[in-house]
């Protein structure tokens, strides 16, 4: 057998492993499909929603599940599927914003605090913990009862708790990436501290962030949920998941699981779908490098 | 004329004079009193074993710390105090360039052999695209790679062929003086000897002076002219390289170049002059 | 002929289909008697760290072997998990390079050296007197405080030590050291080399020491095999070897290889780079940087062969002399 057939052999290899990359395993692919699904849900709610999901209809109050209400209708009527389906909006909407702030937040003061280091470090990392030691739940609450119910302040409020979580990564992580001579091989060539954080530690450490942020997106969702269940974020009558499972409360007392039920399945395969891809993120990290 | 002294000279002095270098991490002197002088395209060994200092010294010549005591002047232009401005960070890095041990982790990974080349020319010169891409060629050329390692991110290339790209990387900026720290010790037997192939030709080509710090005995014989032996944080001899290491006058540079493996070797014999000494 | 306390009989090693072009190892026989320092030198991706793994019933994830690896006559491959076990604390000790990366950071240094000799049936009392012995054989002073220290208080070269210590604890016929000295300065080198040569002729245990530095092996060993792409390229006696190479990689080591002597010339570069696993060369493996290659080099596999000493090179043209 001849070198460059050997070679080529391989060569074509690598190729097979990037496909396969987006399949970490069965489960990675299902959690990114269920995703992309909960996406396409939320984008295209009104053309996939059988009805109306604030149309009252007081024929079908706690209708069981039928070919005219999939899923059921709750007390007032209204069908779940509909109000499930426009339920994602809000459900991902929230937890978005929150993870995109805190990330971009946590990265500002993770990558500050590792670079200069020092007094700079010690006060970061000192106000992290401060804000760490909030429950997030309490401090939008806190908000809440400030300003009133509505999703502004929650998130607001959520964005700032969640940054910890992404700013501690970044500290530790990029400080471990600072060291590393190719980081320091750019100082000697002259670059600015910000050039080099910009073009060159922040691309490598941000497959960790995001991981990290996939995780967090899963329990921004628990949490903004379990806000408007309190009642303290989304209002009704607008259709949220949260807003959902407390007013299918009163159906579950009488018997009527699906309004409850269903947000609730909702909500868990969510947040176990981001925590799958986080993970599944993570250790791609971890065998590169390795 | 020796090039190495423990005094060096004061005003208008070329080359990369070194006077009193003093370096503390948590209270204990990693660098003491360190001086030396490297002529314009001499060649310098610091030679010592971990922990001695010679590291911390090569890290406070380039920027990477800055010294508690002492100055480091290349050119009669000081350079002990930290960088002010970009101007003055740029100059700097046009004197002094520094290639790590560690070829694995001296390149960042996302970043093609040309393009991480392409950048320091940015950075340093006014060319246009064409020149930056002929300069390129001519750097990868110098170093012995060709087009296809050109195009190649790190990951794809040999120890041996990441650290002749950290070398290319280092000339791109055009410096006096080139600080190889370990920068063979990490390669194959095969290969480390044409890296210190390569860097002989360069020095000879360029007129780059060179300061090579090692563990290593016997590869600092044949590429430096003088040599500076650190123990714990401080110079216990120095000299032209070949009187230094055919008759050492410091048993403790004894002890070192007894240690170096060979046949008739008598490790017994090492461990127990190591002892007398400590 | 009397057995062997260590032999690899034509051992193959060929990694899962798609992650290598060639075998890891390629009918590689090596042995190893009581009492004897036998060196396998290398460079990296010669095969010569999993090599010696082998002999501890350790290879790559879902590697396919062929051929023996018989430690006292016992074929290593073929145990059972029990039996593994068995060997590797009753029979074979293993040191590998990096001492921090094979000792536990947060357990005492006495834990770890008595954990193997516990797990054998030895009273505590017994495991740490064990212990102390062991550590003042290795040179630590004060063995008795040093069972009650961590890890990083010790520096490398003594950490290496305990290892050292560890290993012997369970008195191995063969030991196996992988790079031991690598990541150590050359004077702790020069210690740690001391220790392992006394201790190895004190209790006559076999060792094979596994290392890049043909000199380091040269001086050390008794006999030296060097490997080249997963093969034996040349065996011969240490001195004998250092002074007439047969294998023109042999020689290209030596000749490369920068000399601290005063008189010593400068170091001559082997051109091209040692064979990855991506590549599959016919013929013989070096014959690309071979400054005596002829045609039929890269066409004709050289076998292993005897020419007039003791010593066995793999070139077809080691008989006509070329390195003399």
């Amino acid at each position: 057998m001849t070198t460059a057939v050997d070679v080529t052999a391989l060569r074509r290899r690598p190729g097979l492993r990037r496909l396969r990359v987006f399949g970490q395993g069965p489960l990675f692919t299902a959690a990114v499909l269920l995703l992309a699904a909960l996406v396409a849900v939320a984008l295209f709610a009104p053309l996939l929603a059988p009805y109306d999901p604030d149309a009252l209809d007081l024929q079908a109050t706690l209708a069981g599940s039928s070919t005219d209400h999939l899923l059921g209708a709750d007390q007032s009527g209204r069908d779940v599927l509909s109000r499930l389906l426009y339920g994602a909006r809000s459900g991902l909407l929230g937890p978005l914003v929150v993870v995109a702030l805190s990330t971009l937040l946590g990265i500002l003061v993770g990558v500050v605090a590792a670079w200069r280091g020092g007094r700079v470090d010690a006060l970061l990392s000192r106000s992290m913990d401060l804000v760490f030691s909030f429950p997030g739940l309490l401090v939008a609450i806190m908000f809440v009862a400030v300003t009133g119910p509505g999703m502004t302040a929650p998130v607001i409020a959520m964005a700032v708790a969640y940054t910890p979580y992404v700013g501690r990564l970044v500290r530790s992580i990029a400080q471990q990436e600072k060291a590393r001579p190719y980081i320091e091989s750019y100082l000697v060539q002259g670059w600015s501290g910000w050039t080099i954080c910009v073009r060159h530690l922040l691309p490598n450490i941000a497959p960790t962030v995001l991981a990290q942020s996939a995780i967090n997106f899963g329990y921004a969702l628990m949490d903004l949920a379990a806000l408007s269940f309190l009642g303290f974020g989304v209002q009704p009558p607008t259709a949220d998941w949260g807003a959902m499972i407390n007013e299918g409360e009163g159906a579950l007392l009488q018997g009527a699981m699906l309004p409850a039920l269903a947000p609730s399945v909702c909500i868990m395969l969510a947040v176990v779908a981001f925590s799958i891809v986080g993970e599944g993120i993570a250790d791609r990290v971890a065998k590169r490098d390795r | 004329m020796t090039a190495v002294t423990a005094v060096p000279e004061t005003t208008g002095a070329s080359g990369l004079v070194v006077d009193g270098l003093r370096k503390e991490f948590g209270g204990r002197a990693a660098v003491e009193g360190v001086s030396f002088t490297l002529r314009p395209g001499g060649s310098l060994g610091i030679v010592g074993e971990s922990g001695c200092g010679k590291t911390t010294t090569a890290r406070m010549l380039v920027g990477l710390e800055t010294p508690d005591a002492g100055t480091v002047h290349l050119g009669g232009r000081d350079r002990s105090a930290r960088a002010r401005g970009r101007a003055e960070r740029l100059a700097r890095a046009r004197e002094i360039q520094m290639v790590f041990q560690d070829p694995y982790l001296s390149l960042d990974p996302r970043i093609s052999v040309s393009a991480c080349i392409e950048e320091v020319l940015r950075l340093h010169f006014p060319l246009d695209a064409p020149a930056r891409r002929r300069r390129v060629a001519e750097l990868l050329d110098q170093v012995g790679l060709g087009e296809r390692e050109a195009a190649a991110l790190p990951r794809r290339l040999s120890g041996g062929q990441r650290q002749r790209v950290a070398i290319a990387r280092a000339l791109a900026a055009r410096p006096q003086v080139l600080i190889l720290d370990e920068a063979v010790a990490a390669l194959d037997v095969s290969i480390q000897a044409q890296i210190l192939d390569l860097l002989a030709g360069i020095r000879r080509d360029e007129g780059i002076g060179f300061l090579f710090v090692s563990h290593d005995l016997a590869v600092v014989r044949h590429i430096t002219d003088e040599v500076v032996v650190l123990r714990a944080g401080a110079i216990v001899e120095s000299g032209p390289t070949t009187s230094v290491l055919t008759s050492p006058e410091h048993p403790y540079t004894r002890l070192l170049l007894d240690s170096v493996p060979r046949p008739g070797w008598d490790p017994a014999r090492i461990s127990a002059g190591r002892r007398a000494l400590a | 002929m009397q057995q062997n306390l260590l032999e690899i009989d034509d051992l193959t090693v060929r990694l899962p289909e798609g992650r290598a072009a060639r075998p890891i190892l390629d009918g590689v026989s090596l042995s190893v008697a009581a009492g004897e320092m036998v060196g396998l030198v290398g460079e990296s991706g010669s095969g010569k760290s999993v090599a010696c793994r082998s002999v501890l019933g350790l290879l790559p994830e879902r590697a396919r072997t062929d051929g023996e690896v018989r430690v006292a006559g016992r074929d290593v491959l073929t145990l059972s998990r029990d039996g593994l076990k068995e060997l590797r604390t009753r029979q074979v000790s293993m040191i590998f390079q990096d001492p921090r990366a094979s000792v536990n950071p947060m357990r005492r240094v006495g834990d770890f050296l008595t954990e193997g000799m516990r797990a054998a049936g030895v009273p505590a009392a017994a495991a740490t007197d064990r212990a102390e012995e062991l550590l003042d054989a290795v040179g630590i002073r004060d063995p008795r405080g040093a069972l009650r220290r961590h890890p990083h208080q010790f520096s490398g070269g003594m950490l290496q030590r305990v290892v050292i210590a560890a290993a012997l604890a369970s008195r191995p016929s063969l030991l196996v050291a992988d790079e031991p000295t690598t990541a150590l300065d050359v004077t702790t080198q020069a210690e740690v080399i001391a220790i392992l040569t006394r201790l190895q002729a004190e209790r006559g245990t076999g060792m094979l020491f596994v290392t890049h530095d043909l000199e380091l092996a040269s001086a050390i060993c008794d006999r030296v095999y060097v490997m080249y792409a997963g093969r034996i390229v040349e065996t011969q006696a240490a001195t004998d070897l250092f002074d007439r190479p047969r294998h023109p990689y042999t020689a290209g080591l030596l000749a490369c290889t920068p000399r601290v002597e005063p008189d010593a010339a400068p170091p001559r570069p082997i051109p091209g780079r040692p064979v990855s696993l991506a590549e599959s060369p016919s013929g013989c493996a070096f014959a690309a940087r071979c400054a005596h290659a002829q045609e039929r080099c890269s066409v004709e596999k050289p076998v292993l062969r005897q020419y007039d000493g003791q010593g066995l090179a793999a070139c077809l043209r080691a008989d006509e002399g070329i390195l003399l």
